[in-house]
């Protein structure tokens, strides 16, 4: 076995050392009845080759973004991550390192981790961002439960922009803990009442621009109605490149921003492994979950990092602690700062012009069809389209012509009467000839 | 040190620190500063074109200022991150011993297997038609982790351990509130051993936490665990093996008492590494049990994640479990999004860490059955290795008893010599180790938790042994400064937690700058 | 002027009818560096034995239970910016709060100077 250096000498010789006959010896606590003798029913070990020719095999059944016009959003983004990105990322000391709780010999994903939570402070208009999260839901999820400690209340008012899987997390977890949840309906047009909802039991209130419908919102006034009621507001975003071009979320008066961060430096994955960003005001500094960075020097008066604030994690508080959460997602935030630090703050804002343009063609092209309306008002890289028939249908039928179109609403929405939408996203990847492609192919088809 | 490189600090100056360069480079290690003082707003390392857009769309949400992020180019990126990176210490660069952490080698072909376009680059909302390859892998590895593991069911969403926990405890939740006893059953068993994620994660699904002590033999007995049974207890939450890298041999006579009162059974399966393919926690009675791909299936760490924390179920539970569920429909597969009444729900968007899925089944399929129980096999031979040649100078909490895959030391034989666990812990790395797990289990006082895994060479196990011996006759000879000043050849000194901690500075600024130029 | 000490290593130094909370000298030299202290908001009203405030050190968080009942009237800003008072001064710059007693009975269950010194002594 490639993977396993002892050989059989080494292993009669340390059984000789500790002084037992054989290796069960030492499985002595195992009840004998429930002691496997010989391997489980699978197959036994195989070569690389073996494997490789497995894997390719499973594999090729399925449709690679990159292979076919492609134009999929709904929380998860086709961009290009510049080569340096992965190839940095699977630097062995990067790769097969733990979390720096010896700081002394981690200094190098404690700087990295400074610099994240740096530029997701920045990005967000925030002044504190934390070492990352599971993913964008999660952190939604978490920022929920942060807002019920800053304020002593449990009611979360859920936006009907609101990614429908993230609401699901919410949900679930709110249900768990016996919090409340006031979910309003499936908003397509941007334009709900959600002021009138904020009273004096609000904890919070999640909104999230672009919504999942692709429409912007200035939620300035939500947070003024919420603050004058001693309520937070949550900023949720699921496209992170839509932060070079669109106001910060801080600007408007967001008090926590939690969103996705797979769009800047992470491949798409089937949805996971992705990084959640998550971002507060100072004063919630204490309140906020997850793992913090901070400056100190060492014994030499050095500049250095360590983990800090760790007081608030489970390993010391246990049953006090602000979260159970105990892994970020680290090399997915370095992927993240890796990409982020080759586009700067111009690269970025570059970056995010050319996905907007690149949608509004794709919007015009597509309002021209018969059969298509394109419903936003207002819009970044992705936009909501009415079809005259169901949208999973077509969605299907251009698959089985090699282009992957959008995202049918009622794959999340199942049972909201929306069957005929379907999300349309368009970033830097699309090519002239992906939106030609598309546009023949649905005229074909409606 | 100021840029004339005169030192400037009365700080104690280590054995690296004799010769000081000009530069602060020390050969192979270079100093590198902060993103923020190398980058320039004026460079990029992204050719993108700069496009006039019409800006109608954005209604008045435009953005009016300019990000302030600089940018490195290519070559300046690049040697960025390689230098940080050669201030970190991976499994690639030494023994990397750091008990309950599974820190074993990650092989490449896991990488290479994830990135294929088939896995990598799919997206998570594709008509199912085009992404049945990626249901077969799920469905795949949901096949191996439930006969690996003798269960029922499998939920693989969770994102990592502490997460499978709160999904294996939220089924035990939806099951006890489905017999009509949410109200009555609220208190959830923790032995005092148990990693901290178990309480928090009762405490945050509303339950209460009883914990009681382990015996001497550092165990738990099923006598205590009875006297705590009732009618309100929910669950036990039970590592096996343990914290103190034993296996609780009484955990079918707990699991059948707590099964017999009404309750679940939930094992924290942290430590599986230990036996897989040598023991079913499903034919010990567990009902829920997370499992830790990124340490049991060798899965990078990272520098602390991503993981994945599937959660296996027994036929209890099965009813319970959250969506996403990949299930068979004809010929096809298909997945299962939408949560009904029974189960509890959602966890994450999406369908869970597919990548981490893939390097986890390449792993296994790699290893077979045969090389899966030879790879516990050799990790607990390695640990009771380690043990048998530490013992005579290193004390041991729980006498002569065989450990599993890690071997728990406490701080006892260090006492009168000035030297702590933390010590002991920093001088490892002047030696070229990770240091081991320490102050945890926090019922062993000093504890040092030392997980070799199944990847070390017996060379590398005995210059290890021999390296801890030579610390250990330097402690207890008096040797305290090697050990209380230490690290000294580490690229930081110990750091000041103190001070991190009472004024945070959690981001760039100017004022961040040191007046040196490292 | 008379302080009484509670199992629980706070102190309270009676001043008539308020009563000064904090931990005690001992408390502080066992948590090692005092990084932060969460404090009551004044005018809230706590039971004996309730949550009262957080300290917390680099490797540790406490709650400190509040010895009697009664209603918070000033609190010690002080710590915000200089936790390390607890450190220095625990029994006198480092109080935490200012309780008005609303039993003065409740003292009748805590130890004086000796009897802590004993009962920590035994508990060492």
């Amino acid at each position: 076995m490639r993977y396993l250096p002892l050989s059989d000498a080494d292993r009669s010789q340390m059984l000789a050392r500790i002084g037992v006959k054989n290796v069960n010896e030492l499985f002595a606590g195992v009840p004998k009845d429930k002691l496997l003798t010989s391997p489980v029913n699978l197959p036994s070990h195989k070569s690389e080759r073996e494997v490789e020719g497995m894997f390719r095999k499973i594999s090729a059944k399925n449709m690679a973004a990159s292979s076919v016009p492609f134009f999929l959003g709904a929380g998860a983004y086709k961009h290009h991550v510049p080569a340096t990105v992965d190839h940095l990322i699977q630097r062995s000391e990067f790769l097969t390192s733990y979390t720096p709780y010896q700081p002394e010999i981690a200094q190098g994903t404690l700087q990295y981790l400074f610099e994240f939570q740096t530029q997701v402070a920045t990005l967000t208009g925030m002044d504190v961002a934390n070492a990352s999260m599971y993913d964008g839901s999660t952190a939604t999820g978490e920022a929920v439960l942060m807002a019920h400690r800053v304020t002593k209340r449990n009611k979360a008012i859920l936006a009907g922009g609101l990614h429908p899987q993230y609401a699901d997390v919410v949900r679930t977890l709110s249900k768990l803990a016996s919090d409340e949840v006031v979910s309003m309906a499936a908003d397509v047009s941007g334009d709900a009442d959600i002021l009138s909802q904020i009273d004096d039991q609000t904890s919070c209130v999640v909104v999230q621009t672009p919504d999942f419908f692709g429409n912007l919102h200035d939620f300035k006034a939500i947070a003024d109605k919420a603050h004058e009621k001693g309520a937070l507001v949550i900023a949720v975003f699921t496209e992170a490149v839509s932060l070079g071009l669109l106001k910060a979320p801080g600007e408007m008066g967001a008090d926590i921003v939690v969103g996705e961060g797979q769009s800047i430096g992470n491949a798409l994955n089937f949805g996971g492994p992705y990084v959640g960003l998550f971002a507060t005001r100072q004063q919630y500094v204490r309140q906020m979950p997850g793992r913090l960075c901070g400056l100190t020097v060492d014994s030499e008066g050095r500049r250095g990092f360590v983990l800090t604030l760790s007081t608030r994690e489970q390993h010391i508080r246990r049953e006090k602690a602000t979260s159970n959460i105990c892994t970020n997602s680290g090399l997915c935030a370095l992927a993240f700062s890796i990409h982020m630090s080759l586009l700067g703050g111009t690269g970025l804002t570059r970056l995010a012009k050319v996905n907007h343009a690149n949608a509004l063609k794709l919007s015009r092209e597509l309002q021209e069809i018969k059969g298509v309306s394109v419903l936003n008002k207002t819009f970044f890289n992705e936009f909501t389209v009415r079809l005259s028939q169901k949208a999973a249908d077509v969605v299907e039928q251009l698959a089985k012509r090699g282009i992957l179109a959008g995202v049918p609403v009622s794959r999340l929405l199942p049972n909201a009467g929306l069957d005929d939408l379907m999300l349309v996203a368009s970033t830097e990847v699309n090519t002239d000839e992906d939106r030609v492609a598309l546009v023949t192919a649905l005229k074909e088809v409606l | 040190m100021n840029n004339q490189g005169r030192p400037t600090h009365s700080g104690e100056v280590g054995q690296g620190n004799l010769h000081p360069t000009f530069t602060g480079n020390k050969a192979l290690l270079q100093i590198e500063p902060l993103l923020f003082e190398v980058g320039r707003n004026d460079v990029t390392g992204v050719d993108i074109e700069d496009v006039a857009i019409d800006s109608n769309c954005l209604g008045n949400m435009g953005r009016q200022a300019q990000v302030e992020l600089p940018a490195l180019t290519e070559p300046e990126a690049m040697r960025h991150y390689v230098r940080l990176s050669q201030w970190n210490f991976g499994i690639d660069t030494g023994l990397f011993p750091l008990g309950s952490c599974t820190m074993k080698h990650n092989a490449r072909l896991n990488e290479a297997m994830a990135r294929l376009p088939g896995f990598g680059d799919i997206h998570p909302f594709q008509p199912l038609s085009t992404v049945q390859g990626a249901l077969e892998l799920m469905r795949e590895l949901g096949r191996y982790l439930m006969t690996l593991t003798g269960m029922e069911a499998v939920a693989l969403s969770p994102k990592a351990g502490a997460h499978g926990e709160l999904c294996g405890m939220a089924a035990i939740k939806a099951a006890v509130d489905a017999k009509g006893e949410g109200a009555t059953r609220t208190v959830v068993l923790v032995p005092e051993s148990a990693h901290g994620t178990n309480p928090a994660t009762a405490v945050m699904l509303g339950f209460s936490v009883k914990s009681f002590p382990t015996r001497e033999d550092g165990k738990v007995d099923v006598a205590d665990v009875k006297a705590l049974l009732g009618p309100d207890v929910a669950a036990i939450m039970l590592t096996n093996p343990n914290t103190c890298g034993l296996f609780e041999s009484q955990m079918k006579e707990i699991a059948d008492a707590v099964h017999e009162a009404g309750g679940y059974f939930y094992c924290d399966g942290a430590n599986f590494n230990a036996i897989v393919g040598k023991a079913r926690p499903g034919d010990l009675g567990a009902d829920a049990m997370h499992i830790n791909l990124h340490k049991t299936f060798s899965t990078p760490h990272g520098g602390g994640g991503p993981g994945g924390g599937p959660v296996v179920f027994s036929k209890l539970l099965a009813p319970f479990v959250p969506v996403p569920q990949v299930r068979v429909d004809g010929d096809d597969l298909t997945l299962e999004e939408h949560a009904d009444d029974k189960n509890f729900g959602r966890l994450t968007a999406f369908h869970g860490q597919m990548g981490v899925y893939v390097r986890s089944l390449s792993y296994m399929l790699s290893h077979g059955s045969d090389g899966m129980m030879q790879a516990s096999e050799d990790a607990v031979l390695s640990a009771n290795y380690i043990k048998a040649c530490l013992s005579d100078l290193m004390s041991l909490p729980y006498g002569e008893q065989p450990c599993m895959h890690e071997v728990l030391f406490d701080d006892s034989w260090l006492s009168d010599t000035g030297v702590t666990t933390l010590d002991f812990a920093k001088a490892m790395i002047d030696e070229g180790y990770h240091p081991m797990t320490m102050y945890f289990p926090l019922v062993v006082h000093g504890a040092m938790l030392i997980e070799p895994t199944e990847s070390e060479s017996k060379a590398s196990l005995d210059l290890f042994i021999a390296a801890l011996r030579d610390l250990a006759m330097a402690a207890k000879n008096g040797d305290k400064e090697r050990f209380t000043g230490a690290p000294y050849h580490a690229p930081r000194r110990r750091l000041d937690e103190t001070s991190a901690a009472r004024n945070p500075v959690l981001k760039w600024t100017e004022s961040t700058k040191p007046n040196h130029h490292w | 002027m008379t302080t009484y000490y509670s199992k629980d290593h706070e102190y309270i130094r009676i001043e008539g009818n308020v009563g000064v909370v904090g931990i005690t000298d001992h408390a502080q030299s066992q948590l090692g560096d005092v990084v932060y202290v969460e404090l009551p908001k004044v005018g809230s009203d706590i039971a004996k034995g309730g949550e009262a405030a957080v300290v917390e050190s680099v490797k540790a968080a406490s709650d400190v239970y509040t010895p009697v009942s009664g209603k918070i009237v000033e609190v010690n800003g002080e710590l915000e910016a200089t936790p390390n008072l607890v450190n220095e001064a625990a029994e006198r710059d480092g109080w935490f709060f200012r309780i008005e007693l609303s039993d003065k009975s409740e003292l009748d269950g805590l130890m004086d100077e000796a009897g802590y010194k004993k009962f920590v002594a035994e508990n060492a």
